[in-house]
């Protein structure tokens, strides 16, 4: 499957998935949040002077345990900190590591910025999407890696540099590929 | 995985941000950091310094803004609304680092998380404020469990909390983990996503110092300028304007750096005004069988220099004077065989994807010049697109947009075609062709 890239950021939310909110809005909703997600989105509210500077956090928290936010979550995570659903979402759909489809079980952010440029990112991210079979902001098939673009990740002194889950990795040569993706199944 | 530094010194008094850094290049805990001297600038300043004297050290020192801005810290903070008829407020520790070419503040956070919380703390003493956040990069996993740490340890030993060391003085420290969108640096876009909302930056005025998280006033600064606070407040004012011993105006040390298409990409601390030359030859200079064609001296929004401005002294007045800015101060440097106007495209393309959408110079206009470069790029440029660039980059340049975003933006875009114009022509396509009087014959083309 697709999903927009981070490239498109502050138009991300597709008037499908805008319709989909507001469809589900009118139902009860039947996502649930855990306990454990709950307690730490209140923990975190405790940190601001209102709840409403939590809701990047929530969404964090959401997307950690699901690896993505659905739409039910959207407006759990409203309900959780009284704001309108209209508002999380738009916090939602503005950052671009909070991830409003499915991702795969494994996200790859491949830095594109000027010193990964330089020392050879178009051919770091070619051997990628061969080796996978996907472009930028696509997912893998069997859902094991979304492949995405990301701002210079402070690792420019080892570019090209890219990121797998929370594991930096720098510099690396179309021919490690192969064997650094292995590491993640 | 930690930067290579290409010289170290464990003399606090030359090498104010680094002397203390292991050479394992670990983690330097509470215990370690106060042997050697840690928290004592904190101790010696509460007692001693009211938050007044302070802000005179700091206006002495000429430390000027490390998050690119270059805007005096001192200043910035002499203009703090502080006094019983305002709330306490905030300071916020910019640690968005997202400017490409720039791996400092991870170093830093990584390193020596104390540093920073001592610097946090002072300022908050000097601007009356009741609490610190740490604005950190969601990708910058490990600087996060470093800070963490440090703030656990801190609160442990009475640090941080209410009566900081003993004192009449509270304070507390909570980091925050944003979601990407380089944005989000912009210091009130970064107040905006701190209060969790979208990061579009606010009009100024009202300045944060007067009006800013909640409306309380709040001090943005960067990791790198906080952690000099410290050293300023242990010494002086005068003997950190003195660091930069007649190199340059601006006071003390900082972070350089270089990456790009060098022998040894890294990190140094070096006083202000070292020269461009002096650092690239740190790094080892060029790799084997590559020249260097320009340069950017401080990120991606900073303006490209040519080889002979390697002689520079790297501060924030000569750099500007040459046409460009200081920004971050890492240095990326590019070979004789890189297209400029490719690297100009993947600039602007960064710049463009990262608008925040707020207003229409920059949310329009920088997905217009991608599109005339990727042209010029391919050798599909027309006749006029040069132009059209100059244009795009005047409209979107100081003042003309809300935020110092898109005036980042037009500086490598106005100076790749004031130094490299002939590759920019070079793209133009079949201009002689469509000024042709006779029709061309089928098949000649
Ligand atoms: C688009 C944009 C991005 C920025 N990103 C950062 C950043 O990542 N880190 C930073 O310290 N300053 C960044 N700045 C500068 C901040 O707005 C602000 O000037 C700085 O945090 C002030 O701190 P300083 O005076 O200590 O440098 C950015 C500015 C703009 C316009
Ligand atoms: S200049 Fe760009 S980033 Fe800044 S407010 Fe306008 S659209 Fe947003
Ligand atoms: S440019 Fe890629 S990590 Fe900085």
């Amino acid at each position: 499957m697709t999903m927009d890239t981070p490239a498109t950021g502050n138009t991300r939310t597709s008037k499908a998935s805008q319709g989909n909110l507001i469809a589900s809005a009118g139902r009860l909703n039947d996502f649930e949040l855990t306990d454990e997600e709950r307690h730490e989105i209140e923990h975190e509210m405790g940190h601001y002077e209102n709840p409403r500077a939590a809701s990047i956090g929530a969404l964090k928290i959401v997307q950690k345990s699901r690896g993505w936010v659905s739409d039910g979550a959207v407006i759990a995570i409203s309900d959780v900190l009284g704001i309108p659903s209209s508002d999380i979402e738009g916090v939602a759909t503005f950052y671009s590591l909070i991830f409003r489809q499915p991702v795969g079980r494994h996200v790859i952010l491949v830095c594109d910025s000027s010193s990964c440029f330089l020392t050879g990112y178009d051919e770091l991210r070619d051997a990628i999407s061969k080796e996978l079979g996907i472009g930028l902001g696509q997912t893998t098939g069997d859902d094991r890696f979304t492949l995405l673009p990301v701002c210079c990740l402070g690792a420019c002194d080892r570019g090209p540099a890219l990121m797998i889950d929370e594991d930096l990795h720098g510099p690396l040569e179309p021919g490690d590929v192969s064997a650094l993706l292995e590491r993640y199944t | 995985m930690t930067s290579h530094l290409f010289s170290t010194s464990t003399n606090g008094e030359t090498h104010p941000l680094t002397y203390r850094l292991r050479e394992d290049r670990g983690y330097v805990g509470l215990d370690e950091f106060q042997q050697k001297d840690g928290y004592e600038a904190l101790r010696t300043t509460l007692r001693d310094l009211s938050p007044d004297d302070l802000i005179e050290n700091m206006k002495t020192a000429n430390l000027r803004g490390r998050g690119g801005g270059g805007f005096s810290a001192g200043t910035k903070w002499s203009l703090t609304a502080r006094g019983d008829e305002h709330p306490r407020g905030y300071i916020v520790c910019n640690a968005d680092e997202m400017e490409p070419g720039t791996f400092k503040d991870r170093m830093l956070m990584q390193e020596i998380p104390h540093l920073l919380i001592e610097g946090m703390i002072l300022a908050g003493y000097a601007n009356n404020a009741r609490m610190g956040y740490i604005f950190l990069r969601g990708e910058y996993v490990l600087a996060a469990e470093r800070i963490e740490q440090a703030l656990i340890e801190a609160r442990e030993a009475g640090i941080l909390g209410p009566k900081v060391c003993g004192s009449d003085f509270d304070f507390d420290i909570f980091l925050h983990t944003g979601a990407g969108r380089y944005i989000c640096g912009e210091e009130t876009a970064l107040i905006n996503s701190l209060e969790g909302r979208r990061a579009n930056p606010r009009s100024k005025p009202p300045f944060p110092g007067q009006s800013g998280a909640w409306g309380k006033p709040t001090v943005v600064n960067n990791v790198e300028t906080l952690c000099n606070v410290p050293a300023i407040a242990l010494h002086g004012g005068e003997w950190y304007q003195n660091l930069s011993g007649g190199r340059s105006e601006d006071g003390g040390t900082k972070l350089f750096g270089v990456s790009g298409r060098v022998k040894r990409p890294g990190l140094v601390e070096l006083p202000m005004g070292v020269s461009g030359a002096e650092l690239l030859d740190m790094a080892g200079g060029m790799r084997d069988g590559l020249e260097l064609k320009t340069w950017l001296p401080g990120g991606g929004s900073t303006g490209f220099l040519l080889p002979e401005h390697l002689e520079l002294p790297l501060d924030f007045d000569a750099i500007g004077k040459a046409g460009s800015r200081l920004g971050t101060g890492l240095m990326t440097v590019v070979a004789h065989n890189q297209s400029v106007v490719s690297l100009t495209r993947n600039l602007e393309e960064f710049f463009a994807r990262e608008s925040c959408g707020w207003c229409t110079p920059c949310r329009d206009g920088l997905p217009w010049s991608v599109r005339l470069l990727r042209a010029i790029e391919h050798g599909e440029g027309e006749e006029g697109d040069i132009d059209m660039l100059l244009s795009l980059a005047r409209d979107i340049g100081p003042g003309k947009t809300f935020c110092a975003h898109a005036p980042g933006a037009a500086m490598p875009l106005e100076t790749a075609i004031k130094h490299f114009r002939h590759e920019f022509e070079a793209g133009i396509r079949h201009q002689k062709q469509e000024a042709h009087a006779e029709p061309i014959p089928v098949g000649s083309v």
